[in-house]
């Protein structure tokens, strides 16, 4: 055998291409190796904005995803006669399935658009999706952001008009001391991984708060095991000693955030807790007058803010000219941080007072004494020059430990305001935004407000999603009931920013707020990982009605594998995998942004689609000019875009506005961005340049961007933002106090049905304040004692990757980690067959001690477990019999005021409560199986799949193989 | 480590076609200088032909161990560095040299085909079994450096390995030639290879159980701390890595259950040495071959769970990377 | 005399696993491949990879550290497992230490991996030879790869850069620098094995504050009190004294 040199080469790659992964949401760029057509090896792009030539498990793994078994392969309808479930399927050419899907839509977008619902899970084309859903007219479209992370969204743009991951991150090329919250792996994986590793190697400390240590906590210089659901009291309470110790960048609160704004004290005015405003000229098209009142220290009395000279007060009491009381929305927040001390948080959060104090003290100190001053000159928006930019060198990231709970609108606020008080907000070494952030607070989008905004044969009138800045803007009927099926946008869950697609399947079985006839779900595996009550919603999905009828109709389901949610369909429409399509990460959606500017790419297909596979992307195209759709067909009604690639290009968002789906190489030859012409060598352009489009603003444009003159118009001219008005920090949320006032009936707006005033009055403080998660207040907790989480395995992504043989053979079934103080207490050992308990059900697992877990939580790995047969495994692989999912002993509702049921929410944003169950751990009996329950019957095969089960496999590209049919 | 049968029973089956021929040889040594009658040629050319096929049953189950049987000649190669390539040229040297030992005694030659003169009958045999004395012991010693080389196995990395091959290879080819010899030769040389036999199987009860005593004292020279390079009193590992386990956890774990892993020592010191020494005593007194070819029975049973042990309870520092799932 | 090798850098490792699979990738259609699978999609799915990252916890709750590890054949110097081989298919070239397998010269009979301490090496079940890590002979030297990727799979792969290429007999190169500066070490050294690649242990930074920087001269609290104006109600030393 030879392995010189020359010997080597031969065996080389024939061809390779570039295009976007799609082993998870991050997005990297990767070049594909092919050799006679096959993949022989894919890598990141190191010519790539993102993830400069990493990959990561996943990503590395493309093959076995690609030429899995569990690749659907033809379009399949529910036999007749079969149940939902079943996963008894014929094949049907795709002209049968569109015509079945458009015979059915055209009859409801004829009749009842809102029939026609579209969910779709981790969806990166919502700019597609969303957009059909509104030409269709319907307002039943969600993706999986309801149930994923809107509070870390929600949280932040209501705060700082930005958020964490496509929206902004921590500047660690910068930062000396990295705060990271709740996160496992995150979306943005690996240049997350990136930039740690380069933060640890220049020596920034690296504080990890989380109640179980492993992958990125792993390398945290300090550990920080909190009791699940407790962060908002660990956040307020840091902010406090903060405070206290003066250790906050006044400057900073006083010139860019509502901190030194007064704010109305007088009780019987209907302006009560609003910001006091002083008459100014109106500026046309302004979102945020500049109207709003300072104490001016100098001059004793108010003053308007900005105004030159003016020196504000940040804290105090006083009285206006006319009598008004008022106080700054800073001395609130200090009189809202008087009870929330150090010895209040230790007791709920587990963590010791003087370590409390200490972190403190690291960041307060770090902030301060370490200052950062980048010699770039930039002009605020109220017209004053700056020399320099100046940071304080504190980032944080959080993600879902703080998002997945019912309380995680509140504690992320209350991060965004530590944040804030430290003053990192944009700023060198602290959080940096991505475009198109920051965004007015709100942003602009809305949805519509009334029902009549559905009507048969016509587009949406406003956005499926949207960001609601007052009761008004909430999308409910005369009687304040949604209108959505999810109930979003509703008084229960008016915040509720990307729609509650964790409520779709139970709402519409009870009829509440309505039945609907389709439910079309798009890369969702709403049987199995994505639901909560799992056992519950599979049955639901399977529930007939008086006349036999199911209750939910019809649910075409699109998806690339047989995966468990395949199996309740009555259409499948096979998708393609990334390989096989083109796609984009479009500007109109999520960006892949850099800080120093806006970013997009595209994916290319690289190899043919598999058997009859078909882009959903082509699918919605199709449909959409079956069902002539406006913006799909021209005045004459003929179809208008031949394909996606055509569509991609020449799409406008209204004739001429050279607004389209792509930012890149816009304008007839390629030579404009963000806005311009249609350019018909678009794909070919991106495709030359790596597949992505990045522009660099200009340095001065990089920073302080809310308040930033030229980045603002910037924005403005490139249509990023419609407005150019500074977006001050709202540390006090007037938002949240309208919608405070209309509970309170003190308003003019609309107001909450009696059931739900208080629930809104309560939620909606305009400071942040702790509550216990909803869960924990309806649950016994000396029954219940424990918290039970996940958390994401890097090498996983969610329920995809047990199809591939190589990711499966890292985890091929899960364990629950409990401290091994609890498990000898509680007579298990390590290893041992346990029931893991909450009110709602229990799951049988497999346990394991750790030391590296809060001794009152317990946690295993997201989405492993799996339904048997499903995923092209064998009925008794791991997954099944050895593996769980802790999803069973999740509720998706919980019981609320009186007999209402409410959502395992979050009350402001309908964020799901994930993290929030509590349980019981107990042996499992010696004559109990030694195998997860519940256990589902096992699924077959459906036609197309694929191919055979092989016994062994051994992957060589471009050659034949070997492999015994099992 | 994990018991390979294939390797057991190499192990055994040459070890037994060793000693075979080592008893044979003493034998012949005895009664050629006088010490007892000639026997007649039938225990030596069926001793010897059992001794052949016993060391090729040997080499037979080795190929179950290779994954390419078919360059199993290249295993001849790397004398100079390799123990088990010695091996590999010391058994078909042993196998040639009892062969033709055997076929000496069978066809009667004596040296004069050498054109030798001839002083007494046999004395052919007597040259070529000294070589294959030689080789023998050359087997022995090569096998049990296979293990005993191996200094990562703190379990096998001792003289005591080469002694235990060594002897209890011979004891139950002294046991085997004490049951042909009870059946086709009279009592005397019965007698004495019984004795041989019992000593043999005695010392090496007394050799394999100094290794059990040294081997549960051992202390591993590796641990976690060295094997990641942390020095901490408490460490686990919480993942190997891989789930459903890998080649290493196949080839270096015994995966039988604790309970049959310690009563195997208990199966193998009676089935190896006390029962065969039972019967022996008693065999030689009543001179009944019935219980010789019982010990001779138990004996290479007890061999198999004793090789069966020599695998299991060694502990292969590599242990310390595979240990857990999860 | 050139010796190649990794240096890891467990101060950054996450354990996210892309240097097990793109290594697998890599190999698996490379001048090693194919790395066979088993029950690829049943029980027990199990395969052939050269490289695999564990997991480790030191110490107890609270003081918890939880290592990720990860560990490929470490191409010592004075490698065991070769002079064991009957074959001679395992060596190592001497022109840069790496130690590979022949697998047209291989009988499978395991006996190196018995002679290697480190569980690096691992026979394919199907090919029914010895495999291991080659430390991607085959990448290394493609001149058709552009030089700055001419580097093994998994170190092009990891997304922390925890893993270094490099010559550690050549005192200036990164890993050498690397072992020298952050007290890289071997695994096992009680073997004299002396393997070539290093690890790089963790390195905690802490922040000190002193109590008396916390608060500073430029207290920003100063500006909101008043009392540095207001007038003082009641006696003073000034109403009651003459001097
Ligand atoms: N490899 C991989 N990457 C993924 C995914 C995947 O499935 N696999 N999924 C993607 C998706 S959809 C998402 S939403 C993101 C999510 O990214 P993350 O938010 O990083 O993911 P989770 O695993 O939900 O992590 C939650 C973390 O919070 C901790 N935690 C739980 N409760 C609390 C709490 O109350 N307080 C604190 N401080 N911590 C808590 C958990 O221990 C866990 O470490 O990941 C994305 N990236
Ligand atoms: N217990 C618990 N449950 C959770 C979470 C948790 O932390 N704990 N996290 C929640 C979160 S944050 C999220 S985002 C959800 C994620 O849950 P889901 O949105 O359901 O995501 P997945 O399971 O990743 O995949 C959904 C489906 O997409 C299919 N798919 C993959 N690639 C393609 C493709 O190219 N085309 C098409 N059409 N389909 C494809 C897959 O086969 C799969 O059936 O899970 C939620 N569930
Ligand atoms: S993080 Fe991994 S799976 Fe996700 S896009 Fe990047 S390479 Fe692909
Ligand atoms: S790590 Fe093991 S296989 Fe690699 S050279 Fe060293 S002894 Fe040989
Ligand atoms: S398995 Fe192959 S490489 Fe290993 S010792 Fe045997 S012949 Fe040599
Ligand atoms: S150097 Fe190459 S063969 Fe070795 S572990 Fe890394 S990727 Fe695998
Ligand atoms: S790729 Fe890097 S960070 Fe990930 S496990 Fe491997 S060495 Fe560690
Ligand atoms: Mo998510």
């Amino acid at each position: 055998m030879d392995y010189t040199p020359d010997a080597c080469l031969s065996r080389g790659s024939s061809e390779t291409r570039n295009t976007t992964c799609y082993m998870c949401a991050c997005r990297c760029g990767i070049r594909v190796h092919l050799r006679d057509g096959e993949v022989r090896y894919i890598e990141g792009n190191p010519d790539h904005p993102l993830n400069k030539g990493v990959i990561c498990a996943k990503g590395a793994s493309g093959i076995m995803k690609q030429y899995s078994p569990a690749r659907l392969t033809r379009p399949l309808r529910r036999k007749a006669g079969a149940a939902r479930g079943d996963n008894d399927f014929e094949p049907i050419s795709w002209g049968e399935a569109f015509d079945i899907l458009e015979e059915r839509l055209r009859h409801l977008r004829e009749t009842d658009p809102k029939k026609f619902a579209l969910f779709t899970g981790r969806d990166q084309m919502q700019a597609l999706t969303g957009l059909f859903a509104r030409q269709f007219g319907t307002p039943n479209y969600a993706a999986h952001g309801g149930f994923c992370s809107v509070n870390m969204a929600a949280g932040m743009i209501y705060t700082i008009g930005g958020s964490f991951w496509e929206f902004g991150g921590p500047d660690l090329d910068r930062a000396r001391l990295f705060v990271m919250i709740g996160t496992a792996e995150d979306h943005h994986s690996n240049p997350l991984k990136i930039a740690i590793s380069k933060f640890k190697r220049a020596g920034g400390k690296f504080i990890s708060i989380n109640p179980v240590r492993t992958g990125y906590s792993a390398i945290a210089d300090e550990w920080v095991p909190i009791r699940p659901g407790t962060d908002g009291a660990l956040l307020l309470a840091l902010t406090r000693e903060l405070v206290d110790n003066a250790l906050f960048d006044r400057e900073f609160l006083v010139r860019y955030t509502n901190a030194a704004q007064l704010v109305n004290m007088d009780e019987s005015s209907p302006e009560f807790g609003m910001f006091v405003r002083t008459e100014v000229p109106e500026e046309e098209g302004c979102f945020d007058p500049q109207n709003k009142l300072w104490w001016d220290r100098h001059r004793q009395c108010e003053v308007l803010t900005h105004s030159e000279g003016a020196d504000p007060r940040l804290l105090g009491e006083y009285r206006l000219k006319d009598g008004t009381p008022v106080k700054t929305a800073f001395q609130l927040l200090v009189e809202r941080l008087a009870d929330y001390t150090p010895e209040w948080a230790a007791g709920i959060t587990g963590i010791p007072v003087d370590r409390i104090r200490r972190l403190a003290h690291e960041m307060g100190v770090t902030a301060r004494d370490q200052k950062i001053e980048l010699p770039i000159a930039w002009t605020d928006a109220w017209g004053n020059d700056h020399d320099c930019v100046t940071g304080n060198p504190v980032a944080f990231h959080a993600m879902r430990g703080l998002a997945a709970h019912s309380n995680g609108f509140h504690t992320i606020r209350a991060l965004s305001i530590l944040m804030t008080v430290l003053g990192t907000i944009d700023r060198p070494g602290g959080f940096r935004h991505k475009a198109p952030f920051p965004r007015p607070i709100p942003p602009c989008a809305k949805p519509p407000r009334v029902p009549e905004a559905v009507r048969a044969n016509r587009a949406l009138e406003g956005l499926a999603l949207g960001w609601p800045a007052e009761p008004d803007d909430l999308f409910v009927d005369e009687n304040g009931g949604p209108v959505r099926i999810d109930k979003a946008f509703s008084w229960e869950y008016p915040l509720s920013v990307h729609g509650m697609m964790h409520n779709v399947i139970t709402n519409a079985v009870r009829g509440d707020p309505y039945r609907i006839d389709t439910l079309m779900l798009f890369m969702a595996n709403m049987a199995w990982n994505s639901t909560m009550n799992t056992e519950g919603v599979r049955a639901m999905l399977n529930e007939r009605d008086e006349n036999g009828e199911y209750k939910i109709p019809f649910i075409v389901v699109s998806d690339a594998f047989q995966s468990e949610t395949v199996a309740f369909a009555d259409l499948v429409l096979p998708d393609t995998t990334y390989l096989e399509r083109h796609d984009v990460m479009s500007i109109l959606d999520r960006p892949i942004s850099e800080f120093d500017g806006p970013v997009d790419s595209v994916r290319i297909p690289v190899v043919p689609p598999k058997g009859e596979c078909k882009p959903f992307q082509e699918v919605l195209i199709e449909l959409a000019s079956r069902l002539k759709l406006p913006s799909f067909v021209d005045e004459t009604g003929e179809r208008k875009y031949r394909d996606y690639p055509e569509f991609i290009v020449r799409y406008e968002t209204e004739p001429g506005s050279g607004i389209g789906f792509l930012a890149g190489w816009r304008g007839k030859g390629g030579e404009k961005f963000m806005a311009g012409e249609p350019n018909p060598n678009q794909w070919q352009m991106y495709e030359k340049n790596n597949c992505v489009f990045h522009y660099e603003l200009p340095r001065s444009y990089q920073y302080m961007r809310n308040w930033n003159r030229g980045y603002l118009d910037w924005a403005k001219r490139h249509r990023l933002v419609r407005y150019d008005e500074p977006i001050l920090v709202h540390v006090y949320s007037e938002v949240l106090q309208q919608f405070r006032l209309a509970a309170q009936g003190k308003s003019e707006t609309r107001q909450p049905p009696d059931h739900l005033r208080d629930r809104v009055a309560y939620y909606f403080d305009p400071l942040p304040f702790y509550y216990e998660p909803l869960e924990a207040q309806v649950t016994d907790k000396q029954r219940y004692p424990l918290s039970a989480i996940t958390q994401r395995p890097m090498a996983m992504y969610h329920s995809w990757d047990s199809q591939n043989a190589w990711l499966r053979q890292i985890h091929s079934h899960n364990y629950l980690y409990v401290s091994p103080a609890l498990g000898r207490t509680h007579g298990f050992d390590d290893g041992d067959w346990i029931w893991v308990e909450s009110q709602w059900g229990r799951v049988r697992c497999m346990c394991r001690f750790s030391e590296a877990v809060e001794p009152g939580t317990v946690w295993t790995w997201n989405a492993i477990g799996k339904s048997p047969g499903a995923w092209a495994l064998a009925p008794d692989a791991d997954e099944s019999r050895r593996g769980f999912l802790l999803n069973h002993v999740i509720s998706d509702e919980l019981p609320g005021a009186g007999d209402m049921r409410i959502s395992n929410s979050d009350p402001v944003t309908g964020q799901a409560g994930w993290y929030d169950v509590r349980v019981r751990v107990y042996r499992s009996e010696q004559d109990e199986a030694r195998e997860t329950a519940p256990r589902f019957e096992p699924l077959r095969a459906v036609p197309g799949q694929a191919g055979e089960r092989p016994g062994w496999l051994g992957y060589f590209a471009g050659r034949v193989r070997s492999g015994d049919a099992k | 480590m994990h018991p390979a049968f294939s390797v057991i029973f190499l192990t055994i089956l040459i070890g037994a076609g060793q000693g075979l021929f080592l008893a044979l040889y003493l034998s012949e040594l005895l009664a050629s200088s006088g010490g007892l009658n000639m026997p007649d040629g039938r225990l030596y050319v069926a001793g010897g032909v059992l001794s052949v096929a016993l060391l090729a049953a040997g080499l037979a189950a080795s190929f179950f161990h290779l994954g390419h049987p078919e360059r199993a000649w290249r295993t001849a190669t790397c004398w100079r560095t390799s123990w088990l390539s010695r091996e590999v040229i010391a058994l078909p040297a042993a196998m040639a040299c009892t062969a033709a030992w055997t076929i000496a005694h069978a066809v009667g030659w004596d040296l004069s085909i050498l054109g030798i003169d001839s002083m007494r009958p046999l004395d052919l045999s007597l040259v070529i079994g000294a070589a294959g004395i030689v080789v023998t012991f050359a087997l022995f010693l090569c096998t049990g450096m296979i293990y005993a080389c191996i200094k990562f196995v703190a379990e096998w990395a001792t003289p005591l390995t080469v002694l235990n091959f060594t002897l209890l290879g011979s004891a139950s080819g002294f046991t085997l030639a004490t049951a042909l010899s009870s059946w086709l030769e009279g009592e005397a040389m019965t007698t004495i290879l019984g004795a041989w036999a019992m000593a043999l199987t005695f010392t090496g009860a007394l050799t394999r159980f100094a290794s059990l005593l040294r081997n549960d004292r051992l202390k591993p020279r590796s641990s976690l701390q060295s094997a990641i390079g942390i020095r901490h009193s408490k460490i686990v590992q919480r993942a190997q890595g891989a789930t459903a386990g890998s080649f290493n956890t196949r080839e270096f774990f015994h995966h039988a259950a604790p309970r049959i892993y310690r009563s195997m020592r208990l199966v193998f010191m009676v089935l190896t040495f006390v029962a065969p020494l039972a019967l022996l005593i008693p065999g030689v007194m009543l001179s009944s071959t019935a219980l010789f070819a019982a010990a001779c029975v138990l004996q290479l049973a007890g061999l198999v769970a004793e090789r069966w042990y020599f695998f299991a309870q060694a502990n292969h520092p590599q242990n310390l990377y595979y240990q857990y799932v999860s | 005399m050139t010796q190649l090798a990794l240096v890891i850098d467990l101060n950054v490792c996450v354990g996210c696993h892309a240097c097990v699979t793109s290594c697998k990738e890599w190999n698996t259609s490379g001048v090693a491949g194919y790395l066979s699978d088993d029950n690829p999609y049943d029980a027990d799915p199990t395969g052939t990879f050269f490289n695999r990252v564990q997991t480790f916890e030191v110490g107890e709750f609270p003081d918890t550290e939880t290592v990720h590890f990860p560990k490929s054949c470490l191409h010592c110097e004075d490698p065991p497992c070769v002079p064991v081989c009957p074959t001679g298919a395992s060596y190592k070239r001497p022109e840069d230490g790496i130690v590979l397998v022949d697998y047209d010269k291989c009988i499978g009979c395991k006996y190196c991996s018995w002679a290697c301490p480190y569980g690096a090496r691992e026979l394919d079940e199907h090919q029914k030879v010895m495999k291991k890590c080659t430390l991607c002979v085959d990448r290394i030297y493609d001149e058709s790869i552009p030089a700055a990727e001419r580097r093994p799979a998994c170190v092009n792969a990891c997304p922390t850069s925890a893993r270094l290429f490099g010559d550690i007999h050549d005192p200036e190169s990164e890993v050498s620098r690397a072992i020298r500066e952050q007290g890289g070490y071997p695994l096992m050294p009680e073997w004299g094995t002396r393997p070539a690649n290093h690890y790089l242990p963790r390195r905690r930074t802490n922040i000190t504050v002193h109590e008396d920087e916390l608060v500073r001269a430029d207290n920003p609290l100063k500006k909101e009190r008043d009392d540095e104006h207001e007038p003082v109600r009641g006696h003073t030393l000034d109403d009651v004294t003459t001097w």
